[in-house]
């Protein structure tokens, strides 16, 4: 497998990166270096594995479904990029 | 003074010998002094340390001390810590105050324990030598043309040069004991679960782990002691009874079964550590302990399946950095996607966007079944060669990194490289097991060398024992750099 510009164009804009075309080429050859890696996996006969997505077989815990958060609305705005009226402002999304 | 243990600065305050305050004031004046040519601290903030040493001389002053309270310790730039600038390595959050404790921290306040500062760290704990910071790299202090290894690099260097009595890491892959290892100091992952990972900023939920860097056993099971214990705050933390770390260290290791993966002793491991660590074994059967030849035939996909499960764990957390609520915003932009993409693509350095991007590859549409789960099956084999070993030992030994220490930019362009620094490491990160770095030897540069041992789930006490009777038998952990 290869990932190509194009491809690597495409992961970017998934992920929200920013990515130039000269950018797009440099890192070409370093991902394919790392999927190179990564596909030595592939050859793994994993018929009748159980995936494993945590080291200790628990399940989720419930908690009360009680208020346990106090209001600290004016510590966590006054962190953010732009803030006005108690609101966070982001670019116009809807005209 | 900068070379007693923990243990020893507790009885000096207990006994009033000295004060948390004059503690301080010591380890400050050697930050002073060394950090600007180690740049293993991102903020220091004097004032801030020096009111927490009052408070904690006033807890020793009306009764209400801790065995550790008034011990300073030095805090890795990854855990939220209110009022102070936590910017895990990155310019993305190089203007985070943050506004609440992780729950570490939490801990170590509650200890009464004084924060000397925040520790240096690879850009949001992705990189193995500490050159990814965005606050730059931090030196090696046993030859500072050399990395100190990450991604808790200044934490490790830090403890290294006695420019604090200790620090907490937190290991995704190998980011506690591998520069433990580098830099000549010890250092434990505790078994996935037991430190809460609240308010430690996320790499891949389901490897990161907190533990203590410090330079000996006992030192790091005192630690312990403070940093585990359920948070309801965090999802996977376990509910267990609080444990005492320290109540085996005496304990002698006859019948102890030392497991040697025949696997972490092949090729690719450079053969001064590789003398080393035989040496170290070596002495470990002088104490009582015997040895068995044991296989972890799976660990070899252990790099291949953690650079599918870790970019796609971090690509899902690092999703929350889209310069809105906090941290750096791109200051020109022409519609909200463009705001995202343009403040990521100037937020983030080289090694983390490339990790997003295989994480965002790797989940996409098409390839879930062939790298995420194929994946997941595969940490399953690794995690059962583990189960299957521990049936025939008691701990295994091997080295904590296939060479020592490497120079600045010598592996930087070539992330393979680099990420082969982490292949006897990352297996108990998969498997959730603990895992400790302690120091065995130097290699013919003066660089240290790291043994590793890689318990059994919940076995950290057993593991800290063989730690403390290796370390009672030999004097590597005693070495410091010379001239700082």
């Amino acid at each position: 497998m290869s990932l190509s510009p194009d491809d690597i164009k495409r992961i970017a804009r998934l992920a929200r990166l920013e990515i130039s075309e000269a950018e797009a080429n440099a890192s070409k050859t370093q991902l394919n270096a790392i999927f190179d890696l990564i596909a030595t996996m592939q050859a793994v006969d994993t018929r009748n594995v159980n995936p494993m997505a945590h080291a200790q077989d628990v399940s989720q815990r419930l908690r009360d479904d009680v208020v346990t958060e106090t209001d600290r609305h004016a510590d966590f705005q006054k962190i953010a990029p732009a803030v006005e009226g108690d609101l966070y402002l982001v670019p116009k999304v809807i005209d | 003074m900068i070379e007693s243990s923990l243990k020893t600065l507790a009885t000096m305050l207990a006994g009033k010998q000295i004060s948390s305050t004059e503690l301080c004031q010591t380890w400050l004046a050697r930050i002073g002094s060394l950090n600007p040519a180690l740049n293993a601290f991102i903020t220091v903030d004097a004032d801030k340390t020096l009111a927490e040493a009052a408070r904690a001389d006033q807890m020793r002053a009306t009764g209400q001390a801790g065995p550790l309270t008034g011990v300073p310790i030095a805090h890795k730039d990854i855990f939220c810590t209110e009022g102070w600038l936590t910017s895990c390595g990155s310019k993305m959050l190089g203007n985070f105050i943050a506004p609440y404790d992780a729950h570490v921290i939490q801990r170590f306040k509650a200890a009464g324990m004084p924060s000397l500062g925040k520790t240096n760290m690879d850009e949001f704990a992705m990189g193995s030598s500490n050159e990814t910071s965005f606050f730059g790299a931090v030196k090696n202090p046993w030859n500072p043309d050399y990395v100190p290894g990450g991604s808790s690099g200044g934490a490790a260097a830090c403890v290294a040069a006695r420019m604090a009595p200790a620090a907490t890491g937190t290991d995704t892959g190998g980011s506690i004991r591998q520069p433990a290892a580098l830099c000549g100091i010890t250092g434990l992952k505790p078994t996935y679960g037991l430190v809460s990972r609240f308010g430690m900023i996320a790499f891949a939920s389901s490897l990161d782990q907190a533990g203590p860097m410090a330079k000996s056993a006992e030192d790091c099971a005192l630690l312990l002691s403070v940093m585990t214990g359920f948070d309801p705050n965090d999802s996977t933390s376990l509910e267990r009874e609080k444990e005492d770390y320290s109540r085996d260290l005496e304990r002698p290791l006859t019948g102890l079964r030392i497991g040697l993966p025949r696997e972490f002793f092949a090729d690719g491991l450079n053969s001064e550590v590789a003398a080393a660590v035989e040496a170290a074994v070596a002495e470990l059967k002088a104490l009582g302990a015997t040895t068995i030849e044991v296989t972890l035939p799976n660990s070899q996909l252990a790099i291949p399946v953690y650079y599918v499960l870790a970019p796609a764990e971090a690509s899902s957390n690092l999703s929350r950095f889209d310069g809105v609520r906090y941290g750096y915003r791109a200051p020109e932009y022409a519609d909200l996607n463009d705001m995202y993409s343009k403040t990521r693509a100037q937020g983030f350095g080289d090694e983390v966007k490339r990790r997003i991007l295989i994480g965002a590859y790797v989940l996409s549409h098409g390839y879930y079944d062939a790298y995420y789960l194929q994946a997941q099956k595969i940490r399953r084999l690794i995690a059962n060669d583990f189960t299957e070993a521990f049936k025939t030992c008691d701990v295994i030994a091997g080295p904590t990194a296939p060479g020592t220490a490497f120079k600045l930019g010598e592996k930087s362009d070539d992330p393979v490289s680099m990420y082969l620094n982490d292949l006897y490491t990352i297996p108990a990160n998969l498997a959730g097991l603990p895992g400790m770095s302690l120091p065995c030897g130097f290699d013919g540069k003066g660089l240290p060398i790291g043994l590793q041992l890689v318990g059994n789930y919940f076995s950290e006490a057993k593991m800290l024992n063989i730690a403390h009777q290796y370390q009672h038998a030999t004097d590597w952990h005693r070495r410091a750099p010379e001239g700082l």
